[in-house]
C-alpha cells in the first residue's frame, strides 16, 4: 500500500497544479458559462431563473445571428482554402530545391510573428474601400498601376466582404502551414524517392503517388489548427473594421452583447462557438487516439 | 532518492500555487486611509485627461485632506472601462464613484440596484435650480436622479465647408429649414460635381445621423416619446425619417462604413465634402487645423432641429456600497460646483451643465452652445447612451448598420419596433 502511494503519488502531485488550474479556469468556467446560458439573465441584475434552451432557440431563429454565422462560414472557407493552397505550394517549391531556402522560409514565416491586432491595423488601411481620387492602400496601388478596374470595396461588399477580411489571415498563416507541410515533405524517407526513381517514375508521378499520400496526416493537423483559429477570429476583425454589422461573426457579436450587459445571450453565443469548435476538434482527437493505439 | 526529490519539487509547486491564490489582489487603493476617493473613468488621454487633471486640481483646493485616487481604464472609447467596471460591480467591489453617460445608459445599473439615489444631493446643493429644467427631466428616472453631469456635448450639429457650398451657389450662412430643403441643397451640391456632399463614418455616426433625422421629423416631443413608448416606432413619423435617412445615404462617401468619425469630419475640413453631422467635439479638429469659424467653416443645428439641443453628458455616480462614501460625495460636490465645471469644460472643450456659467470665460463656439443649451429644448442622444439602455441601442446600431448595406426600410422599422417592445417590456 505504502509502496503504491510512492509510485503514483509524486507524479500526481506534479501534475496536480495543472489539473487544478485547468479544472477551475477552463472546465469550471465552461460549466458556469453553460449555466448562465440557460437563465434569463439579460441585464446586470443578478436575479435570474432557469429557462432551459429558450436562449438557444431565440438565437438560432435570429437573422442577425444567422448573418454572423454566414460571415464566419465565408471567412473560414476562404481562409482555410487560401492558407492550405499557399502553404502547400510554397512547401512543394521549397522541397523541389531552391537556392537560399532559409531566406524564403523566414520570409514566409515572419508574418506569423506579428499579432493579428498589429497586422489588422495595417490591413485596415490597405483594404480601405474608397476609390478614385481618395483611394488609399490597395486601391491606390491598382490606380497608380493603371489597373483601376481592379479597385473594389473589399470588406464593404455585401456578400463577399468576409473573403477580403480573410486576406490578412491568409497572409499571416500560410507560412505556418508551409512549415508544417515542409516538415512533412522532409519526413518522407529518401529511400522511397530513390526506389520510385529506380522504377522509372517521373517527377510528377513520384510526388503524386509516393510523397503526397504521406502528407495526409500533416494536412489534417494543419486543417484542424487553421479551422479552429478561424472559428475564434475576433482580434483581426475588431482591428480591421471594429464591431459592425457588415463583418459581424459570432465572436464579435458575443462581445457586443457582453458590453451591453446581456449576459445570458453572450453566454449562449459562447456555448455555440464552443460546440462549433468541438465539431472540428473531437474527430481529430478520436483519430489521434486511434492511431496512437494502433502504433502501440 | 530521485522519487523523494520529485515529490519535494511537486510539493513546492503546489504550495507556490496555493500561496499565489492567497496573496491579496493587486489593489491600487490603500484601504487603510478613509480620506480618499477612488474615481473610475475612461479619461486616460487627450483633452479628457487634461480636463480630469484640471478637475482634480480644483478638488485638491476644495478638499485638501481627501486623496484623489485615479482608477482610469484606457481604450475603446470607454468599452474597456465598462467591461472592467461590470466585473467589479459583479464582485461587489465598486469604486467610490464611476463615470457613465448620463441618462438611459444608467438603466441597467439602476435596475440591478447598484446605484444610490442622489435626489437629496441635488436638493442640498441647489442643482435643481442650477441645471436647466429640461435637463433635469432627462436625468430623472422614476422620480429619482442617479448621476451628476460633469460636461455637456451637443450631438445635433452640422459642420459646413463654406467654400464647397459657395462654389455650388448655396448660401452657407442660412441653414435649410427642414430635411426636404436640405436634401434639395445636397442634390444641388452633387449636380455641381461634388462627389460626396455629405460625409459619414462608422456605425455609431450613422446612428447619430439617423437620430438627427428622427429629431428633425418628429420634433422634440415626438422624439422623446420614442424612448418612453408614447411615440410609436411603426407610425408615419418614423417611416418619414427612415425615408429621409435613406435619401441622405445617397449623398455620402462610398467608404463610410470603415471611417472613424474624425476621418469623416476630415473630409469636410479638406473640402472633399460639404456637410458632416457630428457632435461638437469636432470643433477641436477644425481649430487644430487652423480654420476660422465663419470664414472656412460654419455650423448650424442640423436642418429641422433648430431650437432643440440633442444632449449627451458624462456624469458621475454614487455606487451602492462605495467604500468611501463621504469622500465620493465631496467629489460629486466639486464636479457640480461652478469652479469644477468651469475648469473641466474649458480644458475639454465641452460646456458646463450649470446655467450660471459666465459665457465670456469660454471660446467662441462654446459660447453659442452655452446660449442654445440654456434656451433650447433638451432631448437625449441615442448614439451616446442618453436615450436608451445599452442593449436597446446596441440592437438599433446593428439594424442601422445593416440598413446601410441593404436599404430595406421595412426590415429596419421591424427591428426598431421589436427592439422597443423588448426594451420597454
Amino acid at each position: 500500500m505504502r509502496k503504491g502511494v510512492r509510485n503514483w503519488g509524486p507524479p500526481l502531485l506534479l501534475v496536480s497544479p495543472t489539473i487544478l488550474i485547468l479544472g477551475i479556469f477552463v472546465y469550471g468556467l465552461i460549466a458556469a458559462n453553460i449555466q448562465v446560458s440557460t437563465t434569463n439573465r439579460h441585464s446586470l441584475a443578478p436575479e435570474s431563473e432557469f429557462v432551459g434552451l429558450e436562449n438557444y432557440l431565440a438565437l438560432l431563429g435570429e437573422d442577425r445571428f444567422l448573418h454572423s454565422l454566414f460571415n464566419l462560414v465565408m471567412f473560414t472557407v476562404v481562409f482555410i482554402a487560401g492558407t492550405m493552397l499557399f502553404g502547400f505550394i510554397w512547401a512543394w517549391m521549397l522541397d523541389k530545391g531552391v537556392s537560399a531556402e532559409g531566406v524564403f522560409r523566414s520570409v514566409f514565416l515572419f508574418p506569423m510573428a506579428i499579432s493579428f491586432v498589429a497586422s489588422g491595423v495595417v490591413w485596415r488601411w490597405l483594404l480601405n474601400s474608397a476609390e478614385g481620387d481618395r483611394a488609399s492602400g490597395l486601391n491606390r496601388i491598382f490606380e497608380s498601376l493603371g489597373l483601376g478596374f481592379l479597385q473594389n470595396a473589399w470588406w464593404n461588399e455585401p456578400i463577399w466582404g468576409m473573403a477580403a477580411i480573410a486576406m490578412p489571415a491568409i497572409w499571416q498563416l500560410s507560412g505556418y502551414v508551409m512549415a508544417l507541410f515542409l516538415a512533412g515533405f522532409r519526413g518522407v524517407p529518401q529511400e522511397l524517392r530513390e526506389a520510385a526513381r529506380m522504377d522509372g517514375a517521373s517527377e510528377w508521378k513520384l510526388y503524386r503517388f509516393v510523397v503526397f499520400p504521406q502528407l495526409s496526416p500533416i494536412a489534417l493537423s494543419a486543417l484542424i489548427i487553421v479551422s479552429h483559429m478561424s472559428l475564434k477570429v475576433f482580434d483581426l476583425i475588431m482591428s480591421v473594421t471594429g464591431s459592425i454589422y457588415q463583418t459581424e461573426v459570432p465572436a464579435t457579436y458575443l462581445w457586443v452583447t457582453l458590453t451591453s450587459n446581456d449576459y445570458a445571450k453572450s453566454a449562449t453565443i459562447a456555448t455555440i462557438l464552443l460546440l462549433l469548435a468541438s465539431l472540428f476538434i473531437i474527430p481529430y482527437l478520436i483519430q489521434t487516439w486511434r492511431s496512437e493505439k494502433a502504433n502501440r | 532518492m530521485r522519487k523523494r526529490r520529485l515529490s519535494i519539487i511537486a510539493g513546492a509547486a503546489l504550495a507556490g500555487l496555493a500561496l499565489a491564490g492567497c496573496s491579496p489582489a493587486a489593489e491600487s487603493a490603500d484601504d487603510g486611509n478613509a480620506n480618499q476617493v477612488e474615481v473610475f473613468t475612461w479619461w486616460a488621454s487627450g483633452s479628457e485627461k487634461v480636463g480630469l487633471d484640471a478637475l482634480v486640481s480644483v478638488f485638491d483646493e476644495q478638499y485638501p485632506d481627501v486623496d484623489f485616487n485615479n482608477a482610469a481604464v484606457a481604450g475603446g472609447a470607454g468599452s474597456n472601462a465598462k467591461a472592467a467596471l461590470a466585473s467589479r460591480l459583479e464582485a461587489s467591489n465598486p469604486p467610490d464613484t464611476f463615470q457613465a453617460h448620463a441618462g438611459a445608459e444608467l438603466t441597467d445599473y439602476i435596475a440591478a440596484g447598484q446605484l444610490q439615489d442622489l435626489s437629496s444631493f441635488y436638493e442640498e446643493n441647489g442643482l435643481n435650480e442650477a441645471f436647466p429644467a429640461t435637463l433635469i427631466d432627462q436625468l430623472t428616472s422614476d422620480g429619482k436622479i442617479y448621476s451628476v453631469p460633469s460636461n455637456i456635448h451637443r450631438a445635433n450639429v452640422t459642420w459646413v465647408n463654406i467654400d464647397v457650398l459657395e462654389s455650388a451657389g448655396i448660401d452657407p450662412a442660412v441653414a435649410p429649414a427642414d430635411m426636404d430643403a436640405w436634401i434639395a441643397d445636397l442634390t444641388t451640391l452633387k449636380d455641381s460635381g461634388v462627389e460626396t456632399p455629405l460625409s459619414l463614418g462608422t456605425e455609431w455616426t450613422q446612428m447619430q445621423l439617423l437620430e438627427n433625422v428622427l429629431i428633425a421629423d418628429l420634433g422634440a416631443e415626438g422624439y422623446t416619446g420614442l424612448w418612453d413608448g408614447t411615440t410609436p416606432w411603426d407610425g408615419p413619423g418614423v417611416a418619414t425619417a427612415v425615408d429621409h435617412y435613406s435619401q441622405l445615404l445617397d449623398f455620402v462617401n462610398s467608404d463610410y462604413v470603415g471611417l472613424d468619425w474624425d476621418a469623416a469630419t476630415q473630409l469636410v475640413l479638406d473640402g472633399n465634402a460639404g456637410y458632416n453631422v457630428m457632435g461638437d467635439w469636432a470643433e477641436a479638429a477644425f481649430v487644430q487645423a487652423g480654420q476660422t469659424y465663419g470664414t472656412e467653416y460654419t455650423t448650424w443645428a442640423t436642418p429641422g432641429t433648430e431650437g432643440i439641443f440633442d444632449f449627451l453628458a458624462d456624469s458621475f455616480t454614487l455606487p451602492e456600497g462605495a467604500p468611501h462614501e463621504a469622500a465620493a460625495i465631496d467629489w460629486l460636490t466639486t464636479i457640480s460646483s461652478a469652479e469644477g465645471q468651469k475648469a473641466f469644460n474649458i480644458a475639454k472643450g465641452s460646456i458646463p451643465a450649470r446655467t450660471d456659467a459666465v459665457a465670456s470665460d469660454y471660446p467662441a463656439y462654446q459660447q453659442t452652445a452655452l446660449k442654445s443649451f440654456s434656451e433650447d429644448t433638451v432631448v437625449s442622444s441615442l448614439a451616446h447612451g442618453a436615450a436608451a439602455a445599452a442593449s436597446w441601442s446596441a440592437d438599433l446600431s446593428s439594424a442601422i448598420g445593416k440598413f446601410g448595406s441593404d436599404r430595406d426600410s421595412d426590415a429596419l422599422i421591424a427591428v426598431m419596433v421589436s427592439a422597443a417592445s423588448s426594451a420597454l417590456g
